[in-house]
């Protein structure tokens, strides 16, 4: 489903990832570790076509990312569903508006956005916060509304950078259930954490990143670096 | 409902939730885009002033054809419509020597001496006249040169005109004023355009920063997956709708203002009232103002939010 083809990414004199080769099957769950500058988040912002490499190519269902015109990004990136640490609600949304959003932006009917959102609001437990404005939910309520606006579009794949690392320990628990179960359904979902419990409680295939390298690509792996 | 309406709805009212979800920033860019529009109508009416005044002082100037005592009533009629059929003459004024005679006694009614000397003359020593009006000061010698080359005729084959009151030194005046209009003219647009311009500038910034606000939030829309005409829209109609609002509040604001300060100042300007002028040519302030706001709220949203896009 991905491939990343010897991908190397500079600024400058500095190497963020230098000649990265990975693959990613379908309906798969990856968690990608690493210290802070082992070229995690550039990863993910290559996968997005955030920035583009500066050598080497990445593949998403065998279409050459960088190869992609500016004006089609948006239909490439409606097939991601991205999760940000930092949630990335848009402050003057409700929650309801704003995984409503994800749907007007594919140009989505009033009739399919006025079923489809209650449901995605119930299945991360918060219809009874959907008029609120995020400045008025807790930060695990608002990953939860980032991660109901990941899926509201039923994508391919999911994009999480560091999901739980603004969260308590409870709400890390709950959105990675809430992943798990996302991934149980049929979802490829790549994940960047350096959080141990978070990788063992999930169990599944861990990619240990440094200095812009895979050093390790453990099936089934534990938290080491 | 057709797709092609149902994204304009969402533009639309994504574009009024945006604005009202604003608060301060939206107010604070209302505020500024208000001085701006304030700005460019206080200009209206200051080009509008500008003109009636040397419209005032342009009617002021005129030259005047005397003719001799036996020149007839029908023959200066006759060189009256010759001169009314010149492109370059606003108007001619016939006054008889009768008229003129009524006006010198008016000019000197204090002026006792002057009265008894034209007493005892026993007869109307003043010409009748025609008071020649050209549209620009700079024309007068023209309608002079045309009056020399076809001199009216009496009877006996002399002229009839006695003199015309542009010699050296009137022409000199006259051509000083032509100077002073349009130089006062082309003085007075160059400094409402770069007012104008001045207060665009300012109406832009202040859009921008509005936009630099949001720029996080147009980040993630692209992520998201939204086109970039799809980010773009509503925040243009929010910018119209500061546009329009700001035009409002303008428009409102001068019905009081000008009244006030054309009771105040018409005297000082010849009569020119600010507020019957307003009154008078509403719809034309109306239109511009709430096109500017529009245009302005709108084309300064579209180039601020561009360079937030390319993500």
């Amino acid at each position: 489903m991905i491939y990343f083809d010897r991908v190397t990414k500079r600024y400058g004199n500095t190497a963020a990832l230098d000649g990265v080769t990975l693959s990613v099957a379908p309906k798969e769950f990856i968690s990608i570790v690493g210290h802070s500058g082992a070229g995690k988040t550039t990863l993910l912002k290559l996968l997005l076509a955030e920035e583009r490499p500066t050598e080497g190519a990445i593949f998403f269902e065998s279409v050459d990312v960088n190869d992609l015109p500016t004006k089609a990004l948006h239909h490439y990136r409606r097939k991601i569903g991205t999760v940000f640490q930092d949630f990335r609600l848009i402050p003057n949304k409700t929650a309801y508006e704003n995984i409503a959003f994800a749907m007007e932006a594919t140009g989505r009917t009033d009739e399919e956005i006025a079923s489809d959102v209650p449901y995605i609001l119930e299945l991360v437990n918060l219809a009874d916060k959907a008029k609120h404005f995020p400045d008025q939910l807790s930060g695990g309520e608002k990953q939860r509304i980032a991660i109901g606006r990941a899926i509201i579009n039923q994508p391919d794949l999911i994009v999480a950078d560091e999901p739980t690392g603004n969260l308590d320990p409870i709400n890390t628990y709950e959105i990675v259930e809430i992943l798990k179960k996302i991934n149980e359904l049929g979802t490829t979902i790549v994940i960047t954490t350096h959080n141990k419990g978070v990788i063992d409680a999930i169990g599944k295939r861990v990619i240990t990143m440094d200095g812009g390298k895979v050093v390790r690509d453990d099936a089934g792996g534990k938290y080491s670096l | 409902m057709p797709m092609d309406w149902m994204i304009i709805k969402r533009v639309f009212v994504g574009g009024g939730k945006n604005f009202i979800r604003g608060g301060a920033v939206s107010a604070a860019t209302v505020l500024v885009m208000t001085v701006t529009l304030a700005i460019i109508g206080a200009l209206i009416f200051l080009s509008a002033l500008l003109t009636f005044t040397l419209n005032s002082v342009r009617e002021k100037v005129d030259i005047s054809v005397y003719f001799v005592t036996t020149a007839s009533e029908q023959s200066i009629f006759s060189v009256k419509e010759q001169l009314e059929k010149l492109p370059q003459v606003a108007s001619v004024t016939y006054v008889s020597a009768a008229e003129a005679l009524t006006a010198f006694r008016g000019r000197h009614a204090n002026d006792q001496l002057t009265l008894q000397s034209l007493d005892l003359l026993g007869y109307n020593p003043l010409d009748a006249s025609l008071s020649v009006r050209a549209k620009d000061p700079s024309q007068y010698e023209s309608i002079v040169n045309f009056l020399d080359a076809s001199p009216a005729l009496s009877a006996s084959g002399t002229s009839i005109i006695d003199r015309i009151n542009y010699d050296a030194n009137n022409k000199q005046a006259i051509d000083r004023l032509a100077l002073a209009i349009t130089a006062t003219r082309q003085i007075g647009l160059a400094v409402i355009v770069l007012f104008v311009i001045a207060s665009i500038l300012i109406a832009f910034a202040t859009i921008r920063l509005a936009i630099y606000t949001s720029k996080d939030e147009i980040a993630v829309m692209k992520l998201v997956g939204a086109s970039n005409a799809y980010v773009q829209a509503p925040f243009v109609v929010t910018g119209i709708i500061t546009g329009l609002i700001a035009a409002v509040i303008v428009l409102l604001f001068f019905w009081p203002a000008t009244w006030y300060v054309g009771a105040k100042t018409s005297a000082w300007f010849g009569g020119f009232h600010l507020g019957q002028y307003y009154l008078s040519h509403f719809f034309v302030v109306f239109g511009i103002l709430v096109l500017s706001g529009i245009v302005l709220g709108g084309v300064a949203s579209v180039f601020a939010i561009r360079k937030y896009l390319k993500v």
